[in-house]
This record gives C-alpha cells, sequence and structure tokens, in this order.
C-alpha cells in the first residue's frame, strides 16, 4: 500500500507497479484458495472423505482477488491519496457543522420515514405481501438499532469494552418466557421486570469485572457472557436445555385486544378485518420503534445529567475523573446496568415476538454483531449507530432475496450462507477504511455560547 | 518572619508523616515528614526522581503509602487520614485536588464540559442521584445553571471564556496548563495539588502561572503545594519550600532559608553542571521579585 | 487411582494443543497489545489445510507411510497457515496500527467470522472424519479393578511433537535477530524503530510464528480427534486464550504453563465434576483469574501510571 501511495505522488498512474501487485496477490490468493476452495472435502457413499476438483474455480476467484488488487493499486489507492491530500487539512469546522447538520436532517426525515413505513409497505404490498417487509426487515433492524443503542451507553459513552452483551438480552428473554409462562403475566407486567432483571445482573457481573481495564474487560465479558449461555443450555429442568422454551405468550394491545387467533378478543375479529398475522406484526413494529426510541431518548437525556457527562469523562481519562471526586466503579456500573436493562426490555421483546426463544439465539456472534454496529456507526453517536444497523443487518437480510443467483450459480447456490461471511468482510472492511465508524464527531452537552461539533479525532475511545 | 510564626506549625491544612513508600525494592519516599501551612503556596522541590510525584500519589490517594500518616484538616473543622481513604472520597470528602504532570484533560468535551465534569458531586446530588433528573423533576436546571456560572467565572479567571465551546485537546499547551488548574478548583478544594504547573510554559506564560496562583490563595483562600522545577515560581511566590532527595527530605524552610541551605545547593549540584548553572543563576535572579526570567 | 492418572495423560495431551495454540495469542498481545481474535480460526483452518493435504497425499500420491504423511501435512499446514496470516495481518491489522484502540479488535472479530464461514460456504458445514491415523495404544499398568492406564501412539507424538517445536520455538525468541528484534518492540516500538528495528516486519513475524504454532496444533488435533468442522475455532481459541491469561500474557512459558493447567482442569472437570459443565469450567477459570491475578502465574504485575 505505502509503495502505491509513493509511486503515485507525481503524475499518472504507475501500472507496472499496480500488476505487479495484482500478479502477486493473485499467486498468494491461489496458494491459499487452492487448497481451500479448488479442493473440496466431501463425504462419499461409504462416508469417506474424498477430493473434489475445483481448482478451476479456485484459480478464478484468484484471478479476481488479483484484479481487485490491481484495481486498487492503479486507481483507488492514487485516488485516495490524492483526495486525502486535498481534504484532510480542511475537514475544519464548517464542514463538521455541515455534516452535524445533515445528521440531524437525516434523524428527522429518518423519524418520519419510519412511523410511516408500514402504512407505505401495506399500500405497496398489501396486507399479507407487507409481513415480510415490515418484520423481516422492520422488526428485525429495529431491534438491532435498540440494542446498538443500549451498548452504545457502555461502549460509546463509557468507553467499556463488553463483548457480552448478549447475555442481557437472554436475560430479558428468558425472564419474559419462564415469568410468562408460569406466572401469566402480561407482557406490560414484565417488560419492565425484564429490565430490571437484565440490569441486575449488569451490576452483578459488572462489579467484579470493571476494575479490569482494555481487553481484559472485554474477555471477561465475553466469557460471562459464554457461561450464561452454557449454563442455560445445561440446566434444562430451568431453562429446558437447548430444546428452549415454546409457546411464549404474545403481546397484547394493552390487554385490550388480543393477537391469539383463538382469544374471543382477537383484533382482526374486533375489527372485521380478514385473519392475518400482519396486524400483529404492524403492532410488532410499532413496539419496537418506541422502546427503541425510549432508549434514544434516555439516553440523550442521560448525556446532560451529570452521569452522562461522567461516563464520556471516564472515556477520556479515568484517572482525572478520580481525582475529581467521581467513583468511577459507581459510574461505570450504572453504565453497565443501564445497558443492560435496554438490552433486557429488548430481550422481552425478542421472547414475545418469537413466541420461542434458545440459547442459540443468544450466541457470542450476536454480541460481535452488536459491537460491531456500535463501532462501525461510530461509538457515541445515534445516528450512526442506526446507520450501521440498517446497513449491516438491512444488507445481509437482502441477501436472501437475492434468488436470482441461483439461475446463475446453479440451484445449490444459497445465497443466506454468505451473509455472515459478507458481513465479517463488510466489519473488516468498514475498520480499515473508517476506524472511527461512519460517524465519528461528538456533539457537545452543554454550551456557553454556540454549540461547536467535536472532531472524532480528538475524541477517546477508552481504555476499559 | 520569625519561626513561631510559621503557618505550616502552627495551623497545618495538610501534615504528613513518617511517609514510607517502597515499589518492590525501590524506596522511593524515604520517612518523609512534613507540613504544608493553611493558606500558604508550599513548594515541593528536588532533582528528577526525588519521588516528589510518589508523594503527591500518595497524598491523592492514588498510591497506598507502604507506612506513614497524612492528615488534612479542610476549613470545615474536619480531620481526615488521607492515607486511608481511596482516591476519589480524597477529591469529595478531604477536599484535595490535584493536577497531573502530563495533562490530562478530557480533551474530545469542551472547556465547559471539563469543568462541569468537575462539579460532578455536587450536581449528582442536584438530579437526584439521575432518577429525578431523567424524569425532569427537581430543582437540576437551577443547579446546573449555578455551576456554568462558576465555570465561566473560572474560564474568565485563566482568560478562556472566549473558547468556552472548543474542545480542551484544542488548546494550547499552556492554556491547557490553565484550564487543568481551573478544572481542579471547580470542585472546590481547600488544598490543590499541582504537579509541575509551570512545566513546558514560557516566561510570560509562566509569570501569568504565578499571578492565577496568587488569586486563587487570595480570593479563594485555597492552600497550594505544588512541585516545580522552575525556580522563578518556587521562589517567586512560595512561602515554604521542601526540599527532597532520594525519597528523603534535606531541607524545610522558607525559600531564603532552603536557598541557602548548602544541602539543597550539593543535591543540585549533584545533577549536572548545566542545570545547576542554570538554577543557581535563577535563584540570584528572581529571589523576591515575580516578574520571572529576564 | 488409575482413572486420575489416564485423565492426567490426557489433560495433558489437550493442554499441549492448548498451549501451542496460545503462544500465538501472548505474542501478539506482548508486541502489539492486541488481542488477536481470529487466531482461535486460524487454527481451524489450519486443520483444514492438513486434512486436505493429507487426502491429497494418500488419496492422489497414494502415500502409505502415515508418518512421512503427517510430517508433509504438517509442514505445508504451517507454511500455508503462516501465509494466510501473512496476508491477514498486511489487509486487516497492518493499516489500523497506531489508530483507534478498538479498531484491530473489530477487524480481528470480523476476520474471525470471516475465517470460520469462509470455510463453512468452501467446505461445506458438515463434520469432516478422517480414518484413525494409527490405533497403536501402550498400556502402561493394568489397574488393581481392571481399569488399565493406557498411553496412545497418538498421545505420544503430541507430546513429542509439542516438545520439540517448543524448544526449536524458545530457540528462536532466545538466541536469533528476530527474537531480539521482538522484544525489543515488545518494549518500545519508537526505539526500536529508530535503532533501525524493522518494527513492521517483526510483527508480522510474531503473527506468522504464532500461526505456524497454530498450525502445528491443528494438524496434531486433526490426528487425536479424527474430525474436524468449520466451528470449531471458537472454543479451542477461547481456552487458549484462557490459557495465555492463566499464564500471565506476554509471558512464553507462561502460555504453555497455561495451556497444561487449563487441559489438565478441564478434563480433571469433566472426570470428577460435570461433563456438561466442562466448558463452564473453563470460562469460571477466566474469568476468576482476570478478576484475581490479573498479571497470571507468570506474568509481571501492571502499575498504574498516573
Amino acid at each position: 500500500m505505502n509503495s502505491a501511495l509513493k509511486s503515485n505522488n507525481g503524475a499518472g498512474i504507475d501500472f507496472g507497479r499496480a500488476l505487479k501487485d495484482g500478479v502477486i496477490v493473485a499467486i498468494i490468493a491461489f496458494a491459499l484458495l487452492g487448497p481451500l476452495v479448488g479442493l473440496k472435502t466431501d463425504q462419499n457413499m461409504s462416508n469417506e472423505l474424498i477430493l473434489q476438483n475445483r481448482l478451476g474455480l479456485a484459480a478464478v476467484l484468484s484471478a479476481i482477488v488479483g484484479i481487485g488488487r490491481f484495481l486498487l493499486s492503479a486507481f483507488v489507492y492514487p485516488w485516495v491519496a490524492a483526495r486525502g491530500n486535498r481534504t484532510k487539512a480542511a475537514a475544519t469546522l464548517a464542514e463538521l457543522e455541515a455534516r452535524a447538520k445533515f445528521a440531524k436532517g437525516l434523524s428527522v426525515t429518518g423519524l418520519i420515514f419510519l412511523f410511516v413505513y408500514p402504512i407505505l409497505i401495506i399500500s405497496l404490498f398489501g396486507v399479507q405481501g407487507s409481513i415480510k417487509w415490515v418484520d423481516n426487515y422492520g422488526v428485525q433492524i429495529l431491534i438491532y438499532v435498540m440494542l446498538g443503542w443500549g451498548l452504545n451507553i457502555v461502549i460509546g459513552l463509557a468507553g467499556l469494552l463488553d463483548l457480552g452483551y448478549v447475555a442481557f438480552y437472554a436475560v430479558g428473554a428468558y425472564s419474559y418466557s419462564l415469568l410468562a409462562i408460569n406466572f401469566h403475566l402480561s407482557f406490560w407486567v414484565l417488560l419492565p421486570v425484564a429490565g430490571l432483571l437484565a440490569a441486575f445482573w449488569g451490576v452483578i457481573l459488572g462489579f467484579p469485572v470493571l476494575r479490569l481495564r482494555g481487553d481484559y474487560l472485554a474477555i471477561v465479558t465475553l466469557a460471562f457472557g459464554e457461561i450464561i449461555r452454557l449454563v442455560l443450555i445445561n440446566w434444562k429442568d430451568f431453562s429446558g436445555g437447548s430444546a428452549g422454551i415454546s409457546s411464549i405468550p404474545k403481546v397484547t394491545m394493552f390487554g385490550i385486544y388480543s393477537f391469539d387467533v383463538s382469544a374471543p378478543n382477537n383484533f382482526a375479529k374486533a375489527f372485521h378485518l380478514a385473519a392475518s398475522s400482519a396486524y400483529y406484526k404492524v403492532f410488532l413494529y410499532y413496539l419496537i420503534l418506541l422502546l427503541a426510541l425510549l432508549t434514544a431518548f434516555i439516553t440523550m437525556r442521560l448525556r446532560r445529567l451529570p452521569i452522562g457527562r461522567a461516563w464520556e469523562a471516564l472515556r477520556e481519562d479515568e484517572v482525572a475523573c478520580r481525582s475529581l471526586g467521581i467513583n468511577t466503579t459507581n459510574t461505570k456500573l450504572t453504565a453497565f446496568a443501564i445497558g443492560a436493562m435496554f438490552g433486557g426490555f429488548a430481550g422481552s421483546f425478542f421472547a414475545a415476538r418469537q413466541g420461542f426463544v434458545s440459547p442459540e439465539s443468544f450466541i457470542f456472534m450476536e454480541s460481535a454483531v452488536i459491537v460491531a454496529i456500535v463501532v462501525l456507526g461510530g461509538m457515541g453517536s445515534m445516528i450512526g449507530v442506526a446507520l450501521a444497523a440498517v446497513a449491516m443487518i438491512g444488507g445481509t437480510e437482502l441477501l436472501r432475496e437475492l434468488d436470482f443467483l441461483k439461475k446463475v450459480f446453479g440451484n445449490d447456490f444459497n445465497p443466506d450462507q454468505y451473509r455472515m461471511l459478507l458481513f465479517g468482510l463488510a466489519m473488516v472492511i468498514i475498520m480499515v477504511w473508517k476506524p472511527r465508524g461512519f460517524v465519528s464527531a461528538r456533539q457537545p452537552t452543554a454550551f456557553l455560547f454556540k454549540r461547536k461539533t467535536v472532531s472524532g479525532d480528538l475524541v477517546k475511545e477508552g481504555h476499559g | 518572619m520569625t519561626t513561631s510564626l510559621r503557618t505550616w506549625d502552627s495551623d497545618p491544612v495538610l501534615t504528613v508523616e513518617h511517609l514510607t513508600m517502597r515499589f518492590g525494592g525501590l524506596v522511593a519516599v524515604n520517612d518523609l515528614s512534613f507540613s504544608a501551612g493553611r493558606g500558604d503556596i508550599t513548594a515541593l522541590i528536588g532533582p528528577n526522581g526525588a519521588g516528589k510525584t510518589t508523594v503527591f500519589n500518595c497524598i491523592t490517594g492514588f498510591y497506598k503509602p507502604t507506612t506513614g500518616m497524612m492528615s488534612m484538616r479542610p476549613r470545615d473543622g474536619s480531620l481526615h487520614l488521607l492515607e486511608r481513604l481511596p482516591d476519589f472520597i480524597v477529591a469529595r470528602k478531604a477536599k484535595v485536588a490535584r493536577t497531573f504532570q502530563n495533562i490530562r484533560l478530557f480533551s474530545g468535551m469542551t472547556l465547559l464540559e471539563n469543568l462541569l465534569v468537575a462539579q460532578h458531586n455536587p450536581l449528582m446530588i442536584a438530579s437526584g442521584m439521575t432518577i429525578l433528573g431523567v424524569l425532569g423533576i427537581g430543582g437540576y436546571r437551577t443547579k446546573e445553571k449555578e455551576a456554568i456560572d462558576r465555570a465561566r467565572y473560572w474560564l474568565d479567571k485563566i482568560g478562556l471564556i472566549g473558547r468556552a465551546d472548543d474542545p480542551a485537546g484544542d488548546l494550547p499547551y499552556g492554556a491547557q496548563r490553565r484550564l487543568e488548574i481551573a478544572r481542579a478548583m471547580c470542585t472546590g478544594p481547600d488544598l490543590l495539588c499541582l504537579d509541575e504547573p509551570a512545566a513546558g510554559l514560557n516566561p510570560r506564560e509562566s509569570a501569568e502561572l504565578n499571578a492565577l496562583l496568587l488569586s486563587i490563595r487570595k480570593d479563594d483562600g485555597t492552600s497550594i503545594l505544588l512541585i516545580e522545577h522552575d525556580m522563578s515560581v518556587v521562589m517567586g511566590i512560595s512561602d515554604h519550600v521542601v526540599v527532597l532527595e532520594y525519597g528523603t527530605k534535606i531541607a524545610d524552610g522558607t525559600p531564603t532559608e532552603t536557598r541557602n541551605d548548602p544541602r539543597v545547593i550539593a543535591a543540585y549540584l549533584g545533577v549536572d553542571d548545566e542545570e545547576v548553572e542554570e538554577i543557581e543563576h535563577e535563584l540570584d535572579e528572581t529571589t523576591g521579585s515575580e516578574e520571572g526570567r529576564p | 487411582m488409575e482413572v486420575f492418572v489416564q485423565q492426567v495423560i490426557n489433560g495433558i495431551t489437550i493442554g499441549s494443543l492448548y498451549g501451542l495454540i496460545a503462544i500465538g495469542y501472548t505474542m501478539v498481545f506482548g508486541i502489539i497489545g492486541m488481542v488477536n481474535f481470529a487466531h482461535g480460526d486460524v487454527f481451524m483452518v489450519s486443520a483444514f489445510f492438513a486434512l486436505i493435504f493429507l487426502l491429497v497425499l494418500t488419496s492422489w500420491f497414494g502415500i502409505a507411510s502415515m508418518t512421512l504423511a503427517l510430517i508433509l501435512v504438517m509442514v505445508v499446514s504451517m507454511v500455508l497457515t503462516g501465509l494466510l496470516v501473512w496476508a491477514i495481518e498486511r489487509v486487516a491489522y497492518a493499516p489500523l496500527r497506531g489508530s483507534f484502540r478498538l479498531a484491530p479488535l473489530i477487524s480481528a472479530i470480523g476476520m474471525s467470522i470471516v475465517l470460520s464461514n469462509f470455510i463453512q460456504v468452501a467446505q461445506g458445514p458438515r463434520n469432516k472424519p478422517i480414518p484413525p491415523v494409527t490405533r497403536e495404544v501402550y498400556t502402561l499398568w493394568q489397574g488393581t479393578n481392571g481399569y488399565p492406564v493406557n498411553i496412545s501412539l497418538k498421545q505420544i507424538i503430541i507430546w513429542v511433537v509439542t516438545a520439540l517445536l517448543l524448544a526449536a520455538f524458545w530457540y528462536v525468541v532466545q538466541k536469533t535477530a528476530l527474537g531480539r528484534a521482538q522484544r525489543a518492540c515488545e518494549q518500545d516500538r519508537k526505539m526500536a524503530a529508530l535503532l533501525g528495528v524493522n518494527v513492521d516486519r517483526t510483527i508480522s513475524l510474531t503473527f506468522v510464528i504464532g500461526a505456524a504454532l497454530a498450525a502445528v496444533a491443528g494438524t496434531l488435533f486433526l490426528m487425536y480427534y479424527g474430525v474436524v468442522v468449520f466451528s470449531d475455532g471458537f472454543t479451542p481459541g477461547v481456552k487458549a486464550f484462557t490459557a495465555a491469561v492463566l499464564g500471565g500474557i506476554g509471558s512464553l512459558p507462561g502460555a504453555v504453563l497455561g495451556g497444561l493447567l487449563i487441559g489438565l482442569i478441564e478434563t480433571l472437570w469433566g472426570q470428577y465434576v460435570s461433563a456438561d459443565y466442562q466448558n463452564v469450567a473453563a470460562f469460571s477459570i477466566l474469568v476468576i483469574v482476570l478478576i484475581f491475578m490479573p498479571q497470571g502465574l507468570l506474568g509481571r504485575p501492571e502499575v498504574e501510571k498516573v
């Protein structure tokens, strides 16, 4: 990369060098892809492993990688270098302000869009046709937006890297499931209960680990997340083990209308509508939208309160915080607990929506996805996190739609399989491209004369 | 000044007795005893590696001393044994504030925010430990206004009011030092501990610093304990000088007394020649004057 | 007693593998302070390299000598895994050096997702069993209650290979210019660069050496268990990381010691306490060690700088 930059400081594009780069990369790619892709291991009829020769495919892929590298060296890096020289110095306050204004405009438009989205979808695709768009996209993305916003408090504001956030999501989901099934309590009673239980677990898990710093904290939270999942798998009497818990009651419309088909106060029946699960999905959509907005609202309020400022100060410099009389342990615990509480809310919503929970839904990969959304979005930025959730979750959901690819690659091709692969690649690429995420600038929480956006370069990322 | 009038004996705000701090085999501070008088500016000086910052870290609770007793008497008449308190309690209850040798500002937060974070504890109570604040009830708004006014007062005092809404990381070095002092003062301390406040300042800034410290003492009645290498600051404004070498106290008295103390001169001679010359020069130039270097 | 001895033998065997993987974690952490999250998946990919070349050798070239096949497979896997990690380091980690602290970690998590899903896509999601490389088992002694204490040839191979490689590795780190450069970078990267150490190359090589050792572990893992699947990276990865932390992260003997201890604790826990909660035990050790002695057994305590 450096060589590419150097060679292109002057005029013109060094095709020779780019070609050399491309060829070397293609050779390396073939050395690796040759065995991994080109020689596929398969079991034959007698259950013995045999090799299936696909070296041609590996060669094609390697060539693509090489060409990609060539294009990068020949065009993209010089372009980036040229642009970098021009704009680096010019990332002025005015530009930051313009971006902040844009983000603000975007959030207002986005909000309006979110509220009309189901109506739009129903008018486009009809009641029955709306289910997929409202549920798979709308609800699914909003769950991750909410989780991202919840975790944003812990990672983005307080600067504590929590890789076990999914544990609190699980606490919320199992709290709702078990209490609803065993005690027949309604969702509306159990939602706060689940949140409080998750917050309680946040404090229990947080207390011993919060004096750890940096990556150690990350690893311990990861371990805690895994412990909770493994206990859920193994403690069968309590959680139903890997089989999970099914027939979890649905959310009711505040007890007035039910979405159970058999219930006398069924929503569709009450309004003399054709029976469809679409109404429930739309209801769920608005429910998770409101829950997510509640998270956003509370976070924004907290940021302007002393606790929120202390979180950000903690992210900037913990030692200085202590020298100012701030009890950093309590401050971190609050961040942990409040983040966990929102995770718990989202978890109980998830359980009610799925009607089924099992430890499979709370694997480490879920935590990684949520962390990725927060970091890719730009730590601390609500709009950035929301954008990242849309891009990452919506983007990978879209892959399910690419069935036409089957016509290109044959019927064995299952685009769904590539979901996580592309997700991982996107994580790497976005990190390399924008290590601080989409929106890195910070909005101050108070001002004397004029609110000025703080450039992301000055904002620290915490060490906890 | 006669011996009987020495405030550090008659009315100490901080008394350090037999303080020893060991790191493994290394004795960083060895049986150190001294007092800082109420309303005094006390300077802790000594060659590099003499253990001055370690003393600070013990006083402010960041290190637990191996042995020794440190008693702090804030204006409200209470008594705090600092070696028993965790760092944030030292700041909160014993009213000791500090700055750092390598400036530790919240660089991504604005100047105003830096000063508001320093008022965390009273504001936290005003916000009903956050709960009332989130719900928007209680008198948090008015308390926050007061906090902002206090911040405005300090920004004015350090001459940075015009940059109130800029991020602290954007400030030039000298201004960052002043902001760190203002931030410490916003906690409302009775003892302000400054770790090399003049390091890296030019003569003009150094003189401004002297004026700021004197006005802090005069207007706020805050006692100051400072570590300093800049002799214009030490000799110019301090009432009391404690000299450390290799973790041991070698002199303790008024600037004039310590300046003429043969052990102090020897300690500085023990450093390299250039530095000694510089110090001797400064000692001659600046005693009794506040202008700083010529 | 016989059961205990048997489990100790098994534990040391697994522990050797953990130790080999743990070195990769500990070296990378030592030199750039980063938890290389993808390391467990690198280990898994190396087992796939070994699997594929074992099949190439046996079914295409018809090599009958298992010893020869194993040695060849191990070397190929080490080379290819080294190359893979070198490429990963160049693409996903090197551009992020000196940037935002979380960026390399997120990038590494992304890489871990990429590797496991890539193998799933390229090689299929099913278990890949191989016929046993050797069935040789030696009975050390016949217990009084008829329970024999066995050691298999596979276990002996693992012990010997691990010991030999650790010795070679120790030599590289202690006696060669590369080892010196590594230690210099660990202490102070800037100073090392000023003194003419090629820091970038040293860091890359650190990754590659760690990968090569993981590849040895991967090959041995495949030989020992006779099966590998795309999801095999995560749990051994976390356990090896636990081993690195237990031994004191940054300490090379610590990584090996930690690996052996984790292997022993895990097998004994499985035998005497609860097989179901075997993994919980590993994770709990990780948590307990980090909370109560974050410097580990052989690491140096960290003094907070104020």
